[in-house]
């Protein structure tokens, strides 16, 4: 039998960033005893990363905000491809979950009277990011925390022991998810595998439900904002256990990364530089962004600099200027103007606030930018512009889940965060992340306590699986995968960034991405062949090489949907298909592990279906006007023609005093 | 711009270990941790080093150059000499697992030890009102991304290991001012003196504030200007005041 450590639990959360945390604190709530695995130490996920905001209806600064104007935005900025129930959960749950952050220590910047304070961000028609400067996802991590362990206090004080009912297993990293079979014979989850970083020694942990809470894919990019734990190892457990994955092609690619110096390329600018005020211009100091207002948004942009300039003050009377357009709209126009010849030395565009704002003022509201720039760059944001370009940020496919109870299909299976699928559609909002971390996590640890609670009888772990992925994990120090020569996992992994950035990145064609997908099958071989030096004791090298099935499996899950959905939508766009289709957005691609040598005689290990989407609910729809909803709608699911009459009544009581919005 | 540089990089376990050189490609713009990564990738696979953005924001990649502690993802080359060996050695006062990689358990004991916030009775969700200059001050304390060069600078434990179970270090106790000068902290109201358990319980008074963790914090937090010195100061008016005093213990004998 294998060598393994082993433990038992009711619930364990894969994953320690926000989605991680809110499930694992809402699991021990329900009284389940809870484990956390966490790939790196326990604070350090990638939700610090987040800067501008978590959103949230709350209408601390515009009265006139709710949880309807909040979908709306939301449906808008995914271009109606979102899964409509999960984007009216999140809209109408947001702020309870701020709110219950305060009570558990969470300090937000503040209004005049007390409340929290409320952001611009792009693409929301009111101020609504709760934020804490330009470091939200600090707080929030360090907030969950923090309420982690003052439940262990609790249970010290009841048990005489921090982790009778939560436990974080620090440096744990699962590479299978386990499955057991019930009375009726069917697959249900036992549990997880995987091994820890500081010892290289297998563990495993029995449970009946397991969260996957593992974030992104952005490692598989070269240019990204991500860190390195983002190599999509909930995605490709969820596959490798039966689970489907959904609309992988959507790639949020953020607008601002950084470009020079080489060494910091990609790392996140954030987007409240153009929040608070802060505008784009090209090599001819032009303001670009008026030329690149897509029709579906016309109605809410400002036409001009004047205009743009007077809504930070009065956004009653005047419409908001263009640097806030969703995130899609902002990085194809800088990849226009570089590839235009108007880029800046560096091939990006200039971001600049310091004409904007008095450089006090720049450095109370944009704190870490400031240090960002000055530490890295040189560059003194107070007094002269930055230099940004798109970058991979965000990954809006995922597990395809049960919109209320974040439940996959394999039974015991749950996901949250990032690495769950539909909720965002085609674009994520900012500030929609974190809101989304703390709805469906609390959501996922719900659900996953209920289910685990009501079931009679637990999966048992079988030892074939755990010998097998024992086996798996330890193939790269062994050399045994396939004929020919040994692969340092470095370079593999640094050439399979270069093609998903180059073959399948912000712009994409039918043939690049035909080529990406054969190129992903010689990665694959090579990677089967990765060769580690070295002993099990926290190799970073086995680490990678392990990874890499997971990066390797994900991005061959982006690229397949990308060459199947023949439109362009928001973080999909391709060249030979620009136009966004009607047709397509009732269509979701999805994604799921392939019988050996597929069906379809590729070599691919991904297997695509187009599955509809199902239709919003007749009040969802009643929010928006028909005009608009004709922009994203076929005829056959445009309103009945009785019930438009009743909405625009409706509508024109709600739009009485905001005259920037939705007349079409 | 290239050069190559020499880098002395300590490889080992707990068990033992030393410098090993290395010669290695430095570009414009690099920081020591590009340089860490490009050691993996091209001499040194099995090279242990933890780190999570490198951006400066999570506090990961925290060791020691030339001596100093620093992150390795904010360190860029340029700020050390081109024609000096630079050494990247482990932090020194956690004990090494594996080569720039440390058992950094202490801190995680630590931060369980500090009472948590406790939340105002009668106030529910939604209802908190706080004015911004009343938060100003906790909120510095919460920019810290527990990177612990604070406690690993910190010279009451850096070279005393029979120091640390008495003492939580400038982050936690940073962490009580935190919750001490938190507006709407109810701790007060259930029995907790944190400023009391500052000296007490997590040896606030051994710290004799030589400003060595604000020295090294990546995020120029005032560590022992706004965090320790108000703490001692508060502490201390506390524990003199004959009427505090008198309060206090009449309060202890309810």
């Amino acid at each position: 039998m294998t060598e393994v450590e082993r433990h038992t639990y009711d619930v364990v959360v894969v994953g320690a960033g926000g989605a991680g945390l809110r499930a694992a604190i809402e699991a021990r709530e329900q009284g389940m005893r809870t484990a956390i695995i966490c790939k790196s130490l326990f604070g350090k996920a990638h939700t610090v990363m987040a800067e501008g905001g978590i959103a949230a209806s709350m209408g601390n600064v515009n009265s006139d905000d709710n949880w309807q104007t909040h979908f709306r935005d939301t449906m808008r900025g995914g271009k109606f491809l979102n899964h409509w129930r999960m984007a009216e959960l999140h809209a109408q749950e947001a702020p309870d979950r701020v709110w219950e952050l305060e009570t558990w220590g969470a300090l937000f910047d503040r209004t005049k009277d007390g409340r929290i304070s409320q952001r611009n961000f792009g693409g929301h028609e009111y101020p609504r990011l709760a934020h804490v400067g330009d470091r939200t996802g600090l707080e929030l991590i360090r907030t969950l925390q923090q309420k982690v362990v003052s439940l262990q206090q609790e249970d010290f004080k009841e048990y005489g022991d921090h982790e009778a009912r939560i436990k974080v297993f620090q440096e744990y990293t699962v590479t299978r998810v386990l499955k057991g079979h019930s009375v009726r014979g069917e697959d249900r989850v036992s549990g997880v595998f995987g091994y820890q970083r500081e010892s290289g020694r297998f563990f495993t942990i029995e449970a009946p439900a397991v969260v996957l809470a593992t974030g992104g894919i952005g490692k598989s990019f070269k240019v990204t904002s991500n860190s390195w734990e983002y190599t999509g190892d909930g995605h490709a457990l969820a596959l490798l256990a039966g689970a489907t994955l959904v609309n992988m092609e959507f790639v949020q690619f953020h607008p601002t990364g950084m470009v020079w110096p080489p060494s910091v390329k990609g790392i996140l600018v954030t987007e409240s530089v153009r929040g608070d005020g802060g505008v784009l211009r090209n090599s001819e100091g032009k303001r670009f962004m008026f030329d690149y207002i897509p029709d579906v948004f016309r109605a809410q942009y400002a036409e001009t600099e004047a205009e743009g300039d007077r809504w930070y003050s009065d956004q009653a009377n005047n419409r908001r200027p263009p640097e806030l357009l969703p995130r899609d709209e902002v990085a194809r126009a800088i990849n226009s103007e570089v590839k235009a010849g108007r880029g800046t030395p560096h091939g990006g565009v200039y971001l600049d606030v310091s004409t904007r704002l008095p450089a006090e003022e720049i450095r109370r509201r944009l704190p870490s930018m400031h240090h960002q720039f000055k530490e890295l760059a040189d560059v003194d944001i107070t007094a002269e512009p930055m230099e940004v370009g798109p970058t991979c940020h965000y990954v809006m496919g995922g597990v395809e889940v049960d919109p209320d109870t974040a439940a996959a299909s394999v039974p015991g299976l749950y996901a949250a965060g990032e690495v769950a699928g539909g909720m965002h559609g085609s674009n994520r909002l900012g500030g929609n992340s974190l809101s989304d971390l703390l709805v469906f996590g609390r959501r996922a640890g719900l659900h996953a306590s209920l289910y685990a609670a009501a079931l009679a009888e637990r999966p048992e772990l079988d030892e074939e699986q755990i010998s097998a992925a024992a086996e798996e994990a330890l193939n790269p120090f062994e050399g045994t995968g396939g004929d020919g020569p040994s692969e340092n996992p470095y370079t593999v992994h640094q050439e399979l960034q270069q093609t998903m950035n180059d073959l399948v990145g912000i712009i994409r064609r039918e043939a690049e991405v035909a080529e990406a997908l054969q190129r992903l099958v010689g990665l694959r071989e090579r990677a089967e062949r990765a060769v580690v030096e070295g002993h099990r004791q926290f190799n970073p090298g086995w680490h990678l090489a392990l990874d890499l099935r997971n990066m390797l499996l994900v991005s061959e899950c982006v690229a397949r949907a990308a060459l199947e959905r023949t439109e362009s939508r928001g973080g999909h766009t391709r060249e030979d298909h620009p136009q966004m289709d009607s047709a397509w957005r009732k269509v979701n691609l999805i994604c799921s592990l392939a019988e050996k040598g597929g069906a379809d005689g590729s070599d691919g290990q991904i297997a695509l279906v187009r599955k509809d989407n199902p239709p919003i609910r007749a009040d969802l729809l009643a929010l928006f006007e028909t005009s608009e909803l004709k922009k994203y709608l076929t005829d056959g699911e445009l309103p009945s023609a009785t019930i438009p009459e009743q909405r625009t009544d409706a509508d024109a009581d709600v739009d009485a005093d905001v005259p920037d919005g939705a007349e079409q | 711009m290239s050069y190559q540089a020499n880098f002395r990089v300590w490889r080992g376990d707990s068990s033992g270990g030393g410098l090993e050189p290395y010669q290695v490609e430095v570009n414009e713009g690099e920081v020591v941790l590009d340089i860490v990564h490009r050691l993996q990738a091209t001499q040194a696979p099995d090279l242990a080093v933890r780190w999570n953005c490198k951006a400066g924001k999570c506090g990961s990649c925290s060791a020691e150059v030339n001596g100093r502690p620093r992150l390795l993802c904010m360190t860029r080359m340029s700020t050390l000499p081109p024609d000096e060996p630079v050494t990247i050695t482990p932090m020194r006062t956690f004990p090494v697992l594996r080569d720039l990689v440390t058992d950094v358990s202490f801190n995680y004991t630590k931060a369980r030890e500090v009472p948590s916030f406790v939340p105002p009775q009668g106030l529910k969700p939604g209802e908190y009102r706080m004015a911004q200059e009343d938060v100003n001050r906790s909120q510095e304390f919460r920019k810290c991304i527990e990177c612990f060069l604070c406690q690993n600078t910190c010279h009451v434990v850096r070279d005393h290991e029979e120091n640390k179970p008495a003492f939580s270090g400038p982050r936690f106790l940073m962490r009580v001012a935190e919750l001490d000068m938190h507006p709407l902290d109810a701790a007060a109201e259930e029995g907790l003196d944190r400023k009391r358990s500052a000296q007490e319980e997590h040896g606030l008074g051994m710290c004799n504030i030589t400003k060595c963790c604000t020295e090294v914090c990546p995020e120029h937090i005032k560590i022992t200007d706004n965090a320790l010195i108000p703490l001692k100061e508060r502490a201390v008016d506390r524990k003199y005041d004959p009427l505090v005093w008198l309060g206090s213990v009449i309060k202890r004998r309810k």
